[in-house]
């Protein structure tokens, strides 16, 4: 469809089915003319519909009949959310309302219903935003957390992007110096030979993308949740565990070893983060085909997670080193559990510490300990007060070619190859680091040269 | 009474470095071509700074040479002053320049246009343009003559409203002596065209015989002189020094006592001075902390001959007071006693916002009219001269009813000037810089020929000397490639020959051996004998593409990305008022430059991405709704 007479768009806003008020929101360049006809001849001008003010205004259909009364707001491009004309109609949230707005506005002919996400995509195309704001919208609207609705909240006000365009300026200032040697070396100001001044601040620059390259998995477990594997041989009470954090029956229990066969997960909040939990398998030699592949699934489930839990039965010293061997190895920073601390008739043969626990799935004993703690993993490895800047897997990726081409210009500048080669690599590091923003522009370059350096014979 | 007529497939208007270039393109693709020039005399002449060629400016001359173009030919027949600027750094970076002898300069370039038999040169001025039905129909003489042509390529310099600046003293005029053409200028007002003011400057002249050369520095010639042309293989004309002095901080205390009455601090001046070669006034007071600035002496001649003892001071162009620029100039060291032939002076002009063109130079909306040089808003004869073939040949294609011919970014310095120009406008001078040049390592000047003399051939602007040449020395390239990747050896053989590799047991081709440090074709002769007959040429792009090897890679795929952008051709009458999202500065911009492609108008200043991306979302549906209609058609 071309854009021009069905270039406007509507779409339910807010949330669907019933509520005390629905937001419909219509933006293009007929949006004016959808509200004129949904309000009648009152129609739209600056004495009867001030831009930006809230009014009730009669909705109605065709027929002139009437379909509800709306707060209306009227929005003319380009200070409004998509930079175009736009409107919003706050009506009375019964699906029938709703769906009779929309009938109504449609049969005008002068909008079609938006498709997900194009009113955003709308504002980036108006230069409301740039790409990482666009993508902090999504997460905006995504977050259930706090956590979550944090990093986007900060994605959104730009702050990556500072970052980003703050790290480009330094590799276009190093850039300006080599690029000065080599377009003016008559210049007596302009060093002749590879300044190891100017990519000083690039070899910060190294630290820098690769502290930020190394808080990825942080910022991305806040976006796609913290994930904890619960993890041990056959019958240690894995499912009871998990059912036990989860506070459901998410999982089937029995006293039948290898009743769980495949991963089954739980989300949960856990200080403002989302985490999920999963129950696996059994570790052990399978007996058959399909406890073989739960077995792999759950090392698989084991080798993502950001925290892996070891369940043992506690109750049972003889099994407690049996099952498992070569099936899954703990590393620094997991937990263990032992579990079934009902059953035993004395007091736990381990002592308890930061990472061992003593509890019990069937009584819960124990798991106010288990919790806090876990709640203290998560806060520590998810909160952080620096600037969220990689976020995705495509900033992450650009962050990377950026990161390889800095690395080949210091290196190539170690090795004294010509200033063009090392020359050439910063400019594809501040490319890819201009593609997560916008752009890079070869007169940003010559303006740097043009202030830093006196020119010309 | 009827006025004498004639009729020409291409008229080209102006006798400078694009108005040559032009006429020589526009013949060369067997246009009937006219040169029509105030004075047939200055055809070729070196206006400004005796000297062709420079960073980025040499890679210019080399792709017009590739093209079978004017300026390096004349050059080598020029040139008394050649010297490989950048020799200690990569070979991409690497700039042909020579001093040139302005009388040898201009007898060549006038001896080369007297080569094409359907080139006739013209002496008048042109007082107008000829318009039938909306397109460019021929011109009207100063003389009242008529010259009817199916294409017009004007070429005027500096002349539109040229207004030179003498301290407090304004003289309109083109070059000095010569008269400025107002007629021609009103003739392009009424075009509706945008267009800007523009200035620039030059220094005075000094009487060599009158310097005192004992105490100043001198700088050689490179003892093996390198040709522009890759028609030539060596250089002939006598080759001279060239002196380097200072200016001091008692030079300074004289022009910052005189700022007040440079016509740029006057406030008399309103365009705009290009900032990489400033004034000598701009240099003291931007930067004052310096007590030095660097001036070359640079002869305009071969001693004994016309312009033998006239200097060109290159670095203090000035558009001071005649008395001041005296007075400062005798206080440099060496030239104390100086005696000054001719003052420095800044001249302002107009110039067509290039915006107004096509890749093609063409200007928009006016069919047959096309445009080069310092009407475009750029300094610098090699600029010109690029401009210039591109709009000659274009033009004579325009006549003939063929496609025009585009060079883009990925392919020429020519390709990246043009479209710097026709993308983003101008708002200085234009002067070419490698650093402008995104695929640098790609375009170098040395392989210039091997970038475009082919497509050239297929173009209609390379003749069929040069197109032999070319072959002969791409079948030799060819060949000494195969047969360095065909020799290899193991390494320890490398080992037992004095270059230390990795002994990880992989054998290694000739080829892959130019990549190491200190390995260069001299020493592959020394373990392969039988490469003793490739030639020095050959052998040195063995070496650049070896040592090049991985940066080309990578380049090429960025080229590949960069052409898939190219590629989205946009329609020339797409209206962007009806493209929803875009915000009004988006649309003003893509409606004033009206770019050919998507690539084109990403580059657009000021132009995000999500301009581009609504773009490209429209284009999508537009293709999308033309293949149902065309599916429907099917089925009709």
């Amino acid at each position: 469809m071309v854009r021009g007479l069905a270039d406007t768009i509507i779409a339910l806003a807010s949330g669907a089915g019933r509520a005390g008020i629905a937001v419909i929101r219509v933006s293009g360049s007929r949006s004016e003319d959808v509200l004129r006809r949904l309000t009648g001849p009152a129609g739209v001008s600056r004495e009867t519909l001030p831009p930006r003010r809230a009014t009730v205004r009669a909705l109605k259909d065709a027929g002139d009949g009437f379909i509800d009364e709306a707060i209306v707001l009227w929005m003319p491009g380009p200070a409004s959310y998509t930079g175009e004309d736009s409107v919003e109609l706050h009506v009375h949230g019964g699906p029938a309302v709703v769906d009779a707005v929309l009938q109504a506005a449609l049969a005008t002919g002068f909008c079609r219903i938006a498709e997900p996400g194009e009113f955003t995509r709308r504002a980036f195309e108006s230069g409301r935003m740039d790409l990482t704001q666009a993508e902090a919208i999504g997460d905006l609207i995504d977050a259930e957390t706090e956590g979550q609705r944090r990093q986007a909240g900060r994605l959104y006000q730009g702050e990556a992007a500072r970052v980003f365009e703050a790290w480009r300026g330094l590799l276009l200032t190093a850039m300006a110096a080599l690029e000065a040697s080599i377009d003016f070396p008559d210049e007596t100001d302009i060093p002749g030979e590879i300044d190891r001044t100017a990519l000083g601040p690039i070899a910060a620059l190294v630290d820098e993308l690769e502290a930020a390259l190394g808080d990825a998995g942080r910022l991305s477990a806040v976006r796609e949740g913290f994930r904890i594997a619960i993890l041990g041989p056959p019958n240690a009470g894995k499912s009871s565990l998990m059912n036990r954090l989860a506070g459901r029956e998410a999982a089937i229990v029995s006293p039948i070893a290898g009743t769980t066969r495949d991963v089954v997960e739980v989300r949960l909040v856990l200080a403002g983060f989302p985490v999920w939990v999963a129950d696996t398998a059994g570790l052990r030699e399978a007996s058959d085909a399909i406890e073989a592949e739960g077995v792999r699934r759950a090392l698989t489930r084991a080798e993502e997670a950001d925290l892996r839990i070891w369940v043992r039965d506690g109750s049972d010293v003889s099994r407690e080193t049996s099952g498992g061997a070569g099936l899954g190895s703990a590393r620094p920073g997991d937990i263990a559990v032992f579990n079934k601390a009902d059953l035993l008739a004395a007091a736990p043969a381990r002592p308890e510490s930061d990472d061992v626990f003593v509890v019990s799935a069937k009584t819960g004993a124990g798991f106010e300990r288990l919790e806090q703690r876990l709640i203290q993993l998560v806060r520590e490895r998810l909160d952080g007060d620096e600037a969220p800047l990689v976020t995705r897997a495509r900033h992450r990726e650009l962050v990377q070619e950026a990161l390889a081409a800095i690395k080949r210009a210091l290196e190539g500048a170690r090795r004294a190859v010509g200033a063009e080669l090392v020359a050439e690599d910063l400019r594809l590091a501040a490319r890819a680091l201009g593609r997560i923003t916008g752009a890079i522009d070869a007169e940003d370059l010559l303006d740097r040269i043009f202030s830093q350096f006196c020119v010309g014979k | 009474m009827t006025p004498p007529t004639d009729r020409f497939d291409v008229i080209v208007i102006g006798g400078g470095h694009a108005g040559t270039e032009a006429a020589a393109a526009a013949a060369r693709f067997g246009a009937r071509t006219a040169l029509v020039t105030h004075k047939l005399a200055t055809i070729g002449e070196m206006s400004c700074n005796p000297a062709i060629g420079g960073l980025g400016k040499g890679h210019l001359v080399r792709e017009v040479d590739a093209l079978d173009g004017v300026m390096g030919r004349a050059a080598d027949r020029g040139g008394i002053q050649f010297r490989m600027l950048n020799r200690s750094k990569g070979p991409a970076v690497r700039g042909p320049r020579t001093q040139a002898d302005r009388g040898l300069y201009r007898a060549a370039v006038q001896a080369i246009l007297g080569e094409y038999d359907n080139l006739t040169l013209i002496e008048d001025g042109v007082e107008d343009l000829i318009i039938d039905n909306a397109r460019v129909a021929g011109v009207i003489g100063q003389s009242g003559r008529v010259w009817r042509a199916g294409a017009v390529v004007v070429t005027t310099g500096t002349f539109l409203k040229g207004l030179i600046h003498i301290g407090e003293k304004r003289i309109p005029a083109g070059r000095v002596g010569e008269a400025p053409a107002i007629g021609l200028s009103d003739r392009l007002y009424r075009l509706g065209l945008r267009m800007g003011r523009l200035k620039t400057g030059t220094p005075a002249r000094l009487r060599a015989s009158s310097i005192d050369w004992s105490g100043i520095e001198m700088q050689a010639a490179d003892a093996e002189p390198i040709p522009f042309s890759f028609l030539n293989d060596r250089i002939d004309v006598p080759q001279i020094a060239c002196g380097i002095t200072w200016t001091s901080a008692e030079v300074h205390a004289v022009i910052g006592d005189n700022l007040h009455r440079s016509a740029v601090y006057s406030g008399a001046i309103a365009g705009r001075g290009p900032r990489y070669c400033p004034s000598i006034e701009d240099k003291v007071k931007r930067f004052a902390d310096r007590d030095k600035h660097q001036v070359f002496l640079e002869p305009e001649g071969l001693p004994g001959s016309e312009n033998g003892d006239t200097i060109y001071p290159n670095g203090i162009s000035t558009s001071l007071p005649e008395e001041v620029q005296e007075a400062f100039i005798r206080k440099i060291a060496g030239l104390e006693k100086v005696e000054i032939k001719r003052f420095g002076y800044a001249i302002e002009y107009d110039y067509v916002d290039p915006r107004e063109l096509s890749p093609d130079l063409a200007v928009k909306r006016l069919p047959g009219l096309f445009l080069a040089g310092q009407i475009n808003g750029t300094t610098g004869y090699e600029e010109a001269a690029g401009q210039g073939l591109v709009a000659g040949l274009n033009a004579a294609r325009f006549a003939a009813g063929n496609d025009p011919y585009i060079l883009d970014r990925s392919r020429a310095y020519i390709g990246v000037m043009i479209d710097d120009l026709v993308t983003r406008g101008v708002s200085e001078p234009y002067r070419m810089f490698t650093s402008r040049a995104e695929y640098r390592l790609t375009l170098r000047a040395d392989n210039a020929d091997q970038r475009l003399t082919e497509e050239g051939v297929a173009a209609g602007v390379v003749g069929r000397h040069r197109r032999q040449m070319f072959h002969v020395k791409r079948s030799s390239i060819a060949a000494a490639r195969d047969r360095l990747k065909a020799l290899t050896l193991t390494p320890n053989e490398a080992r037992g020959h004095g270059i230390m590799i990795n002994l990880d047991g992989k054998r290694r081709t000739a080829f892959d051996m130019l990549a190491y440090n200190g390995v260069d074709f001299a020493r592959l002769r020394g373990l392969w004998p039988e490469l003793g007959d490739v030639t020095p040429q050959v052998a040195e792009q063995m070496e650049i593409e070896a040592a090049y090897a991985g940066y080309l890679d990578r380049q090429e795929a960025d080229i590949v990305a960069f052409r898939k952008d190219e590629d989205m051709r946009l329609p020339a009458d797409l209206d962007y008022s009806v493209i929803g999202g875009l915000s009004n500065e988006a649309r003003d911009k893509l409606s004033t430059v009206r770019p050919a492609t998507l690539g084109q108008a990403a580059r657009i200043e000021g132009m995000t991405p999500g301009a581009i991306t609504a773009v490209l979302g429209h284009l999508r549906r537009g293709a999308r709704k033309a293949d149902k209609v065309g599916e429907k058609a099917a089925q009709g």
